[in-house]
């Protein structure tokens, strides 16, 4: 039975900014919806509203950078490279301020629609110089992204999970590393994020279907080690499978086809995520199954690689899910 | 070796006709330049180096050093052209230059404020230089990008904020100019200060009534900024500003939990009349013939109470 975690972003933000007097707590008007509504309410000093005006908030958290503050900036992850990317990239990126960019609802984990979707913050990030991107799976990862984040010499943009969600690990993130979380020799599956749990259901159905799962977690995006992942391809007879929530231009699908083409590495790759498309509002699970993020996406992309049908219906997946992960979830709400 | 900065050794009257003749030569031995910003802001920042901000002496070279790269984890060694503003320590100020395309006549002040070798404007826009045309974190006097337009005042105010918490005495000012009005983010800066309180933070605003395009009534009309910013929560005097004992006055205004913006209502063509020729197009003034170049060489000399340049050598 996997363990349900309740709001481990609250609890990990307040000790590590009360143990940490130089982070800030900054908020874009979204604090209730960030957690970070008792830490307003329980130690104001350290905390500052900068309102709905997100191109002021990165400068200004660039001139507290300056001053030798760690600002930790929470909001949608959306709302913090769309409108003022010109500010993060000229007054954070650059100048390599230390200014932790917490982002909440990441990819399709929120019924917002297009507007709160933050489908294409891996790519935008990874092609932005001196930025660091980290992306939480799971309570434990959520529980250690805030010392993970403060840990970098430079700017660093984060993926977060709030609410309930899953334990999945029992180790905080080691900054450039990845997990293994199995080591077979068919194929090699690669996630991050909310897909790695997906991840985890395929692979029970897959190994019950014959399928030998090498399958990889990835809680560091960039800087990505990229010897690291090419042992791991190198030691799958039946190719690479990548499932991102995010578009498939320049994530983690994208970054393994380059490690992938960097070394002549003559596999086949399969990139699954949202396929050069905005998705709209509606529940998680609805989503993932609509936009093929789900496990049963995965398997059948799996048989794609492969080239042969295993069988594994829906049935088999729902067997293998953990029962606790989505009974216990709340719906997400704005 | 050289001079290092001795306020009031000259007047601010003086420093800022040096300045104009600086940049005049710079533009008629590169064929062009940011003429009209000297015009207009000469007074303002030769004021603000010379009497308003307390800065300690510089701790950079001289002569500046080449380009040595960008912040980058593998660029250690990497620092910012504030120097040339002297230490970080907490009883100086800072000084931001939001409109980042003054830079040619910023650096021409730091010359003649005893700040930078004059050899520094002769690399001004050279490959390899860190003297750059649009002024660059490096540069000399520089401290951030502020090379698009409306991030210099946040920026600002974040390091205000950061300051008062700490209990420096230093203030933070900001060089802008009125175009800047029209990007959102300025009035997000205003408001920001208003709302926190951060009242370390001065500007004083080129209003030359001038943009890229041309005039800005033409290109987008701002309306009153005085009114509009009092709006917004700050505190607004206006100015002439090539009368530098208004810009001492206006300095002195107390403004308790707001920030203070001088607006200083500028000429264009201070100082060097004949620019008005060009108007609107006043922005980058690259000469349009061999005629032109020759006719403004000796128009503005005999205005700036010089001899025309020798250009050809």
């Amino acid at each position: 039975m996997v363990e349900m975690v309740s709001r481990p972003y609250e609890r990990a933000f307040e000790k590590h900014a009360l143990a940490n007097p130089e982070v800030l707590c900054i908020s874009a008007d979204l604090t209730s919806s960030c957690e970070i509504d008792k830490f307003r309410d329980n130690h104001p000093d350290q905390f500052l509203s900068m309102g709905m005006a997100e191109q002021n908030m990165m400068s200004f958290c660039g001139g507290l950078g300056l001053a030798g503050y760690r600002p930790f900036i929470h909001t949608f992850g959306v709302f913090t490279y769309r409108r003022p990317y010109d500010q993060l990239m000229a007054s954070i990126a650059y100048p390599r301020r230390k200014v932790r960019i917490m982002g909440f609802l990441p990819g399709i984990t929120t019924p917002g629609g297009m507007t709160h979707q933050a489908i294409e913050d891996i790519s935008v990030m990874r092609s932005m110089p001196n930025m660091t991107i980290l992306e939480t799976g799971d309570a434990t990862e959520v529980e250690s992204i805030c010392e993970a984040a403060d840990s970098i010499d430079g700017p660093v943009y984060c993926r977060v999970l709030r609410g309930s969600m899953p334990r999945l690990f029992d180790t905080p993130i080691k900054v450039g590393e990845m997990r293994e979380l199995s080591l077979g020799n068919d194929v090699l599956i690669v996630t991050a994020g909310i897909t790695t749990e997906e991840a985890m259901r395929a692979t029970k159905a897959l190994e019950a279907a014959g399928v030998s799962v090498r399958h990889l977690h990835l809680h560091t995006i960039k800087p990505f080690n990229a010897e690291a992942i090419l042992d791991h391809i190198n030691a799958v007879k039946g190719g690479v499978i990548t499932l991102e929530n995010h578009v498939t231009e320049g994530g983690i699908g994208s970054l393994v086809a380059e490690v992938m083409a960097d070394n002549g590495v003559g596999k086949k790759l399969r990139r699954l995520g949202l396929k050069d498309t905005y998705a709209h509002g509606g529940s998680r699970a609805y989503l993932m199954r609509y936009y093929g993020l789900d496990a049963l996406a995965l398997t059948q992309g799996v048989e794609d690689l492969l080239g042969q049908k295993l069988g594994i219906t829906e049935t088999d997946l729902a067997e293998a899910r953990v029962d606790a992960v989505h009974s216990l979830a709340k719906a997400e709400g704005l | 070796m050289w001079n290092i900065a001795v306020k009031n050794e000259r007047t601010t009257e003086d420093i800022a006709l040096g300045i104009r003749r600086r940049v005049f030569e710079h533009a008629m031995r590169n064929n062009g330049g940011y003429l009209s910003q000297a015009c207009s802001s000469a007074e303002q920042l030769a004021w603000l180096y010379n009497e308003e901000l307390n800065l300690g002496a510089p701790t950079l070279p001289m002569i500046p050093k080449p380009f040595e790269g960008v912040p980058h984890a593998d660029n250690p060694d990497y620092h910012t052209g504030a120097g040339y503003n002297g230490p970080f320590e907490p009883e100086y100020d800072r000084l931001f230059i939001a409109p980042a395309h003054y830079a040619l006549v910023a650096y021409a002040t730091l010359i003649e404020t005893g700040r930078m070798a004059a050899e520094g404007l002769e690399m001004f826009n050279k490959d390899g230089s860190s003297v750059e045309m649009i002024g660059a974190e490096h540069s000399p006097g520089m401290e951030v990008h502020n090379g698009t337009l409306g991030i210099g005042l946040s920026t600002a105010a974040g390091l205000a904020w950061a300051r008062k918490r700490k209990g420096e005495k230093g203030r933070v000012w900001v060089y802008m100019s009125d175009g800047e009005v029209q990007e959102g983010q300025t009035w997000e800066a205003i408001q920001c200060c208003a709302h926190h309180r951060i009242d370390n933070v001065k500007a004083i605003m080129d209003v030359n009534r001038q943009q890229c395009d041309g005039a800005m009534d033409s290109v987008m009309e701002v309306g009153d900024i005085k009114t509009k910013m009092e709006n917004f929560g700050a505190v607004v005097v206006e100015v002439d500003a090539h009368n530098v004992n208004d810009m001492r006055e206006a300095a002195k205004t107390k403004h308790d939990g707001k920030p203070l913006i001088i607006l200083a209502n500028s000429n264009p063509f201070h100082a060097m009349p004949i620019l008005e020729e060009r108007f609107p197009r006043l922005h980058y003034v690259r000469f349009k013939s061999e005629e032109e170049r020759a006719r403004m060489n000796i128009s503005i000399a005999d205005s700036l109470g010089v001899d025309p340049i020798d250009y050809a050598h």
